[in-house]
């Protein structure tokens, strides 16, 4: 019964509060502040190792994130209709997520050193840029280890027909928490502390992401606005 | 043809003495805040020397400005999709200590101290606080401090301009953004934040739209956009243009003691800006640059400025213009590194200097203008440096200005001596009016003629009336409750926009004071 509970609130009913802090968040930020909304690029003050930690991050989390589109979206019958058993698929979730993801793991932990270590870029920071560093670095251990201990070393653990059945769930509202009782402890924490990370977001620097500047490729070069219109014109 | 409207600047070398007062009065109205404590909008260098930040010329490192690439115009820093892939990390930034670490001093530590020794207030960092040794700063080598080590080091300086101890020469140079026709800053910008404005060129960056990415500090090849560590943003010299706006020239020119700087308006070609910085020969591109600024005499232009809703007042300024006099009509002021392609809309007029007395060895003793006049390529500061400056390595430009500013001396001091003298006048293509004129300007020039600025037509972009009491700190009105009540009505009142009001105009609708 207490776990009934437990896992309503867990897989039932936190997921929809995380939904609609993390959009509404989002909202009420782009809305109200946007002189807040940016990268909080550090770069000016420590190049060095930026460098290596932000693009070891940044990329090795771009292919995880990936690979968590496809694990947790897509049904597995779909990989196989592709001709790619089971067994394929989980090697090569191992060995590419794997390996970006210690990538990426690598990378946060340089970033969060380089924050504390760094005078410059400690002094400059604020309780959110190292909020973030080590929520991620909570998030990302917990997610190697599922990936690089225990499915390997204890037991290849199938998330596809449960968390990825679950969350195919959550995201059609119809909340099934069911899915989750059999999941090992170390995948449940991965998920709730994941939850601590979009619920933070749209009040950090994580916002950053949704700027990512696609329509740049289609701008003019040279933009002119006018007192009058207040539109953007552009000159090629 | 599209005739648009460009305030620009003028800055008269000759005269400057780097006393840095608009360095001083620039950082106290615009960057005395957390965050930018190391920008300088404007700043003042002793050439020869590496400027500030270090080495900012230095494009193989900072990839700053354009390049031509089988004839067409592209980002040194790359294209648009590199952008994009290095945008977690720009390789090409230059980093804080290429400026320097800002610091204040301990002086508590003044008062404080019971040692009974002599207390000293020592430097601490404004970033972290902790205790800096000071070993560089905004004008660390001022007045060639540090050379020759700091000065061989600029890249202006070919192998056959020496530095050695008899031959030394330096000028002043100030240095603001330079409100660029074709700026690369804007280009570089993921985020389309900064902008041209159509009305008068200032160029800007909307803090809003900003989001950090960082890549407009690389592009400028002046390293004139400074980002803000404290605010995430990238940040900019605007021209004053609050002041732009009000007809005031902006505050570096107000306040400068030698009244070296120039504001008026230019005429260009929208529709030509990209050819003009596409000329393959590097050394043509101050003459495709003059190709863009238009006449403001001419009827054609008039006509295609008024489609472009330039308005009468603007069109009588352009004619009074001072730059567009320095920079068409008697050709003595140009660009500051015209190879980057950038088509900079502020001018330098480059600096006389002495003529080197001791030359080929041979001691040339005391000379009055006339001797100098043949002399020119002797002068201390070598034609080839300024080229190098201001003319992408065209040294025929440059000698003729300097020959110009000589031949007015020649003529004016002929003046005085009771026997006009136009020989020099008539080799560089002066008329004697064009000297009384030049010397006007260039020596005595009242406020209004150096400033010649029409009032931005904020009429027509908004309505007045309902922006009443908008400015200001809102803490403050809360403190006045006539202003708290007025400044809720005119905020909802502005939201609503000017369409909003004329239709409360015609219900009837008044406001009181
Ligand atoms: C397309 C997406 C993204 C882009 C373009 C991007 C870009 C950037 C940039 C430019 C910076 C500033 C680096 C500097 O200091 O100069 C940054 C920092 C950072 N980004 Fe991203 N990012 C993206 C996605 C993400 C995602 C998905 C996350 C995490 C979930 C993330 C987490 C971070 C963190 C934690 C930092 C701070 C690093 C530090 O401590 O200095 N980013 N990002």
């Amino acid at each position: 019964m207490m776990m009934d509970a437990l896992g309503d609130v867990l897989w039932a009913f936190l997921p929809y509060i995380t939904i609609a802090v993390f959009i509404l968040g989002h909202v009420y930020k782009y809305a109200t502040d946007q002189y807040g909304w940016s990268s909080k690029s550090s770069e000016i003050l420590d190049r060095r190792w930026l460098g290596v930690g932000s693009q070891l991050f940044h990329w090795g989390l771009l292919i995880v994130f990936l690979g968590h589109i496809i694990g947790l979206l897509v049904p597995p019958s779909i990989t196989l209709a592709m001709g790619i058993t089971d067994e394929e698929y989980h090697r090569i979730a191992i060995i590419l997520g794997g390996a970006s993801g210690l990538a990426a793991y690598v990378g946060v932990w340089i970033l969060l050193l380089r924050r504390s270590l760094i005078n410059r870029v400690r002094a400059t920071s604020d309780a959110s840029d190292f909020l973030v560093l080590a929520l991620l670095v909570v998030v990302m251990s917990l997610g190697l280890y599922n990936t690089l201990y225990y499915d390997i070393f204890i037991h290849p653990f199938d998330y596809r027909t449960t968390i990825g059945a679950w969350v195919m769930s959550v995201l059609t509202l119809h909340a099934n928490p069911n899915y989750m009782t059999n999941v090992p402890i170390s995948f449940q924490l991965h998920i709730v502390s994941t939850y601590a990370l979009f619920l933070v977001w749209p009040f950090t620097r994580l916002v950053h992401m949704w700027s990512y500047p696609i329509f740049y490729l289609k701008r003019a070069w040279i933009l002119y606005r006018g007192q009058e219109t207040s539109e953007v014109v552009a000159n090629a | 043809m599209k005739v648009l409207a460009n305030v620009s600047m003028v800055i008269n070398l000759d005269k400057c003495v780097g006393c840095n007062a608009c360095s001083i009065t620039c950082k106290n109205t615009w960057t005395n805040r957390p965050g930018v404590e190391y920008a300088w909008f404007n700043n003042v260098e002793t050439r020869p020397g590496i400027g500030y930040p270090k080495k900012w010329e230095d494009q193989v490192k900072y990839k700053g400005g354009w390049v031509l690439d089988h004839g067409k115009l592209k980002l040194r820093i790359d294209g648009k999709i590199s952008r994009l892939f290095r945008i977690f990390y720009n390789p090409y930034l230059p980093e804080l200590d290429d400026y320097y670490e800002p610091w204040t001093y301990d002086y508590a530590k003044l008062i404080e101290d019971e040692s009974g020794k002599q207390p000293v207030a020592e430097p601490k960092s404004l970033l972290d606080g902790r205790r800096i040794d000071l070993n560089w700063g905004p004008n660390w080598n001022d007045d060639l401090a540090g050379s020759p080590e700091v000065a061989s080091m600029d890249p202006n300086l070919e192998k056959e301009i020496k530095l050695e101890f008899e031959r030394t020469f330096m000028f002043y140079l100030p240095r603001i953004c330079n409100h660029c026709l074709n700026p690369s800053c804007v280009a570089a910008c993921p985020s389309g934040a900064i902008y041209k404005r159509m009305e008068d060129g200032i160029v800007l960056i909307d803090q809003e739209r900003c989001r950090g990415w960082r890549f407009c500090v690389s592009a400028c090849p002046y390293k004139k956009i400074y980002f803000n560590w404290r605010t995430y943003k990238s940040e900019k010299c605007t021209f004053c243009y609050p002041r732009i706006e009000n007809g005031l020239p902006t505050v570096c020119s107000e306040t400068c003691v030698g009244r070296i700087r120039y504001i008026g308006i230019l005429l260009y070609d929208a529709d030509s800006v990209l050819r003009a910085a596409s000329v393959p020969d590097q050394k043509r591109l101050v003459e495709s640059q003059l190709s863009i600024i238009m006449d403001p005499n001419d009827p054609e232009v008039i006509k295609s400025a008024k489609e472009n809703s330039i308005a009468d007042d603007w069109l009588d300024a352009a004619k009074k213009s001072p730059v567009y006099k320095f920079l068409v009509k008697w050709k003595i002021a140009f660009p500051l590194h015209p190879e980057y392609r950038t088509l900079p809309m502020v001018f330098y007029i480059p600096p006389l200097s002495p003529v080197l007395k001791l030359f080929n060895g041979v001691d040339e003793g005391n000379l009055s203008p006339e001797d100098v006049f043949p002399k020119i390529d002797n002068l201390r500061i070598p034609i080839k440096y300024l080229a190098n400056m201001f003319t992408a390595g065209n040294e025929e430009l440059i000698r003729d200005a300097l020959k110009r500013l000589m031949a007015i001396r020649i003529y004016m001091r002929s003046l005085e001596l009771g026997s006009p003298n136009k020989d020099a006048l008539k080799e560089v293509g002066l008329t004697e009016n064009d000297a009384l004129e030049m010397y006007k300007l260039l020596s005595i020039a009242k406020y209004e003629d150096r400033f010649v600025i029409p009032k931005s037509h904020k009429e027509n972009a908004m309505n007045a009336y309902v922006e009443r009491g908008m400015c200001g700190y809102d803490e403050f009105k809360d403190a006045v409750p006539e202003l708290k009540r007025f400044s809720k009505m005119s905020l909802r009142i502005k939201d609503k926009n000017t369409k909003n009001y004329q239709l409360q105009q015609k219900e009837g609708v008044e406001f009181k004071d």
